[in-house]
């Protein structure tokens, strides 16, 4: 998993804020491309550009290995986003895609929770291996 | 594979795609749809600049090919949440 992250900065704002704030946080330097986009235009393109505040809101996507989109989620600025579902929804993604789409996962999957896998017997059938509650328990 | 290059008294230039010329309304519509994002469609393609370990370089998301991609956007560096 590679991870960039984007905004309206500077490649040099991006590098004073890793040195004087970012890698006090985490003792050591961004470990990924933080990304420059001062005109906006690859926001615009993904769809998550604020023309009237001329910044960029809280878009995350997930890409595969083919390049394409496999999901994504916008927060408006003030809230910020829950890394752990983010991982959670990549593991999903590469489970899926490791088992060539033979496994799908159930609402409230995590690593280890059983998958489903999708075939004509299991019309109909859900209720019988997943129960409601799976979705809710951690 | 992203190439450093060393900061001059301006942004370095980033080859982008040309925006395309202004078209009448109704192809306008086309393309806006175009280019919206969509589950299960290719991520539009983007070279932009980037810091990255004490670096400047030029990175192209179609470098990515073949790897899971996470990206990231946010309101700004400096900012709270």
């Amino acid at each position: 998993m590679e991870v960039l992250t984007i905004s309206v900065d500077s490649i040099y704002v991006h590098k004073i804020w890793n040195e004087h704030e970012l890698s006090k946080m985490i003792k050591k330097d961004i470990p990924y491309p933080m990304l420059s986009d001062q005109d906006g235009s690859i926001g615009k393109m993904y769809g998550i550009y604020d023309e009237d505040a001329g910044v960029e809101t809280r878009g995350r996507f997930i890409i595969d290995p083919d390049g394409i989109v496999q999901g994504f989620e916008v927060l408006a600025p003030p809230v910020g986003r829950n890394v752990s579902e983010s991982i959670r929804q990549i593991k999903a993604f590469q489970l899926v895609r490791e088992s060539k789409g033979t496994e799908a996962t159930p609402s409230g999957w995590k690593p280890g929770k059983k998958t489903l896998k999708p075939s004509p017997d299991l019309v109909g059938n859900v209720w019988k291996v997943w129960e409601v509650s799976e979705a809710f328990e951690d | 594979m992203p190439e450093e290059f060393r900061p001059g008294c301006q942004q370095p230039m980033i080859k982008k795609k040309k925006v395309e010329e202004t078209a009448p309304e109704s192809q306008a519509t086309i393309k806006e749809e175009k280019t919206m994002i969509k589950v299960g469609k290719p991520a539009p393609d983007f070279t932009a600049s980037a810091y990255y370990q004490g670096k400047f370089m030029n990175i192209s998301l179609s470098e990515y090919i073949g790897r899971w991609v996470f990206i990231c956007f946010y309101p700004g560096d400096f900012t709270f949440v």
